[in-house]
């Protein structure tokens, strides 16, 4: 049996090799994060102007699904940093024990809540919203009651594998309380499907498979800044809307601790945060010198915003989840 | 004689693989966790969804088989040959055929555009039975049309004679054997659908079509719900393990009494509407099996050239893990095969171990796999040798059940001269069975390799999206809505699978010393 040992001996060399003169810097991140038009390769490229590393972005599927991957991995994971957690994980993202404190120095955030955390550094922000095409659907829903009345269609995440997802879950459950049940019953019709993650949930809509889609209030400036179209709006929702903070964090394991915390620095600095609201289409954590790009103004600001601390999002998640499962399970 | 110790070390190995993985994860469910409303609601969806295939399946297999048995016409032969395909076929390669043909933007919802109809909707309940129909009716009508044939020629003949009407032939001779044979189709289909993941994973649609084994998936990768997932493989063991012990007593004898087994036309055929009916029920069938496979085909040759360089990496990997996989698969089978074959009666209890695999599921095996090897190394980076070893053992019994026969008519036609040649161990095996394996063999390793090269299962338990095999990387692409790539990758992947296939089938021919 010749097979086995040329297989192993295969496998083996497809693993990365060990030695290597520039540290490389492993970041596991969501998927859209590493995309051509995400901020990774212009992050990439402006760190390692200055690191002398190499850093190597691995996509991960969305937000949940990396803190999933990590758990799999164990203390034994090849990351050195994981970007793109949010609030809503960061309880469970701390009770796994593998991530280390950051010992940036203080920074001035320009965060709609205030900040202190010794293991999560905040890298942008923004408010959750159901994105529409104003040519197909003119009039949007003002609320979740509305939403429900209608006939529309609607792409959501699952909670489990997207901070989307859960961010829409935490949304319902902050508004709404005991009634998020009824809530979710009544959305069930509207669901055209629960996707992993968000890109998949947005590729869904632009194809025209849905009319809305659970994005962001920033969703609209990429449109809008990259492609001239003025059509997609996100709707205000009457209720608020919930908010989300994006973390990164360094792995306690990492083999380059000192990388790491160099980026953690870069990562709040002007270098990187100026990149964010337009290729990640959210709020920078600081916001650059330059400022906010132009279309920027043209989006709703929710008058209330809604968020669960760390510690409520844990209850508040193990609350909302078996009502959604069996409300969508219909 | 042939030692024996192979053979036991082999049954141990897959005995462990089963059982013992099974072990692991009742220890590690114990206590832990419950079953939530989401869980009940995978439990019901499993059932009822694979009730409904089954059923769908093997209704619509009936008149199929009836044409097929009844009618002679150009390409009946391949048609039937096509029919047996669909088990090598990666399942995700049909389901974006079946995606092409009856998606949002498919064929089909352009057609009812042109009438001013709504598109068609194909992600959850409906698309998951959609895809298990086409998957499963193709083994349906192999097994009722095996039915059709074994009723002797003679009572046709004879039904013909006395000039029974169509309805009395379905009463005297159609309907038995249908009562004798559906039964048991229906089971092996209720059986494979009760493990579907590929399928439930691409077109479910959440929480409301989501199998006990989707549902492991996710305890597993979205909430590393260990316990959780532990506790809903035994649930899937027990589904499996029922079905399968209901499969294997249902087959029921039909005695029509045996004819001169001769192959003849049938004069009994009905002529008139009847016959433009079975024309029109073969077309159709054909139409729908082979309409979104060709139109994958369409769609990715063109994209084939401009696939991204990942796509090309996985497709190495998964050959790798296809070749490794088939070549365990043999290495555990013959041994196991030798050692049921010298243990003469007790053969009858070795024998079930080999089976064991179809009773228990990919992801349950998976998931003991992890726990296992969680405390000592790294499981992300065990994943495409776990991948092969998991795939080994879901192909065995197949790679059995074709080594088996032969073996038994090597050792009854030449055995013993062999023994009185004092020929064993050895050089029993290299100049005695060997040769007269090698047909089977080369069969079987094409077989496995297809099914390997295939698989989307184990392999996104434990994914690292960077060394996805070219079935995770379709799924990825087609996560991406990048479709024209994932067309050109699952032409890739379809012809790898019948080009493994058809190599190792071919390789088993090719010489074979008679």
């Amino acid at each position: 049996m010749r097979y086995p040992i040329i297989a192993a001996g295969l496998f083996a060399t497809s693993l990365p090799a060990a030695a290597q003169d520039t540290p490389v810097l492993t970041i596991y991140t969501y998927d859209s994060f590493v995309s051509d038009w995400g901020p990774g390769p212009q992050v990439e490229a402006r760190f390692e102007e200055t690191c002398g590393c190499d850093l190597q972005f691995v996509g991960a599927g969305d937000g949940a699904s990396l803190l999933s991957r990590l758990r799999l991995e164990g203390a034994r994971t090849d990351a050195d940093i994981v970007l793109g957690l949010d609030t809503n994980l960061m309880s469970a993202a701390a009770d796994t024990g593998l991530f280390g404190q950051h010992g940036l120095p203080e920074v001035a955030y320009d965060l709609p809540i205030a900040w202190d955390d010794d293991i999560f550094v905040p890298f942008d922000w923004g408010y959750f919203a159901f994105v529409h095409d104003t040519t197909r659907t003119p009039v949007a829903p003002g609320d979740f009651v509305a939403l429900a009345a209608s006939d529309l269609s609607i792409v959501i995440q699952d909670p489990r594998s997207s901070t989307p997802g859960l961010g829409l879950l935490l949304w319902v459950q902050a508004a709404y309380g005991d009634r998020a049940g009824e809530i979710w019953d009544g959305l069930s019709d509207n669901i055209l499907t629960v996707t992993k993650g968000w890109s998949e949930a947005y590729g869904l809509f632009l194809d025209g498979e849905a009319d809305m889609v659970l994005s962001y209030t920033t969703s609209p400036a990429y449109h809008l800044i990259a492609e001239d179209d003025p059509t997609k709006a996100a709707a205000p929702f009457a209720e608020g809307h919930y908010m989300q903070v994006e973390v990164a964090a360094k792995l306690a394991s990492t083999d380059v601790p000192e990388l790491a915390d160099a980026f953690l620095a870069f990562m709040v600095g002007d270098g990187f945060q100026d990149v964010i609201p337009t290729t990640n289409w959210m709020y920078p954590a600081v916001t650059p010198d330059a400022g906010l790009p132009e279309g920027f103004g043209t989006l709703i600001q929710p008058e209330t915003a809604l968020l669960y601390s760390a510690a409520e999002a844990v209850k508040a998640r193990e609350q909302a989840l078996p009502v959604w499962q069996e409300a969508l399970s219909r | 004689m042939i030692r024996a110790l192979p053979g036991v070390a082999a049954a141990l190995a897959v005995a462990g693989l089963t059982l013992g993985t099974l072990v692991v994860v009742a220890l590690r469910a114990e206590g832990v966790a419950r079953l939530g409303p989401g869980d009940w609601a995978a439990i019901r969806f499993t059932l009822v969804q694979a009730a409904l295939s089954a059923g769908l399946s093997v209704a619509l297999a009936i008149p199929v088989a009836r044409a097929l048995a009844r009618r002679r016409f150009a390409g009946r032969g391949v048609l039937i040959t096509l029919l047996g395909a669909p088990f090598i076929l990666p399942v995700i390669v049909a389901v974006l055929g079946l995606l092409a043909i009856f998606g949002r933007n498919g064929a089909l919802s352009s057609v009812l555009g042109w009438f001013g109809l709504p598109p068609v909707q194909v992600y959850g309940f409906h698309g998951v039975i959609l895809a298990h129909v086409f998957l499963n009716l193709p083994l349906a009508t192999r097994l009722i049309l095996q039915g059709w044939l074994a009723i002797p020629a003679e009572r046709f003949r004879l039904a013909a004679t006395l000039g029974l009407a169509p309805r009395d032939v379905r009463r005297l001779l159609e309907r038995p054997m249908l009562r004798s044979v559906v039964p048991g189709a229906a089971l092996v289909i209720f059986l494979i659908c009760t493990t579907s993941f590929a399928v439930a994973l691409t077109l479910g649609g959440g929480p409301r079509a989501t199998t006990v084994e989707l549902a492991i998936y996710q305890a597993f990768t979205l909430e590393f719900d260990l316990g959780k997932a532990a506790l809903l493989s035994l649930v899937q063991v027990a589904i499996c393990a029922c079905a399968a012990v209901i499969a294997l007593g249902a087959a029921v004898p039909a005695g029509f009494g045996a004819g001169l087994d001769r192959m003849i036309a049938r004069w009994d055929a009905p002529r008139g509407w009847r016959r433009l009916a079975d024309g029109a029920i073969i077309a159709a069938a054909a139409a729908f099996l082979l309409l979104p496979i060709l139109a994958v085909i369409a769609d990715g040759l063109m994209a084939l050239g401009g696939l991204p360089a990942g796509v090309w990496k996985a497709a190495g990997r998964s050959v790798l893990v296809a070749l490794t996989a088939a070549a365990l698969a043999l290495a555990l089978a013959l041994p196991l095969a030798l050692l049921i074959q010298r243990a003469g009666r007790f053969g009858g209890l070795i024998e079930p171990v080999a089976y064991l695999s179809i009773a228990t599921s990919p992801l349950v095996i998976g998931t003991g796999l992890f726990i296992l090897l969680f405390p000592v190394a790294n499981p992300v980076a065990l994943a495409l040798p776990v991948t092969a070893v998991v795939n080994a053992a879901m192909s065995l019994p197949f790679v059995l059940r074709a080594l088996m026969p032969a073996l038994r008519d090597a050792e009854a036609a030449h055995g013993r001269l062999a023994d009185s040649l004092g020929m064993t161990g050895w050089a029993r095996l290299r100049y005695l069975l060997l040769p007269r394996l090698r047909r089977p063999a080369g069969f079987a390793l094409g077989l496995s390799a297809a099914l390997s090269m295939g698989d989307l299962g184990v392999v996104a338990l434990f994914a690292d999206p960077a060394q996805a095999t070219l079935p995770l990387a379709l799924y990825q692409l087609m996560g991406a809505y990048r479709m024209d790539d994932a067309a050109g990758a699952a032409v890739l992947l379809l012809g790898l699978s019948l080009g493994l296939f058809w190599v190792f089938d071919r390789g088993g021919r090719l010489n074979a010393a008679a």
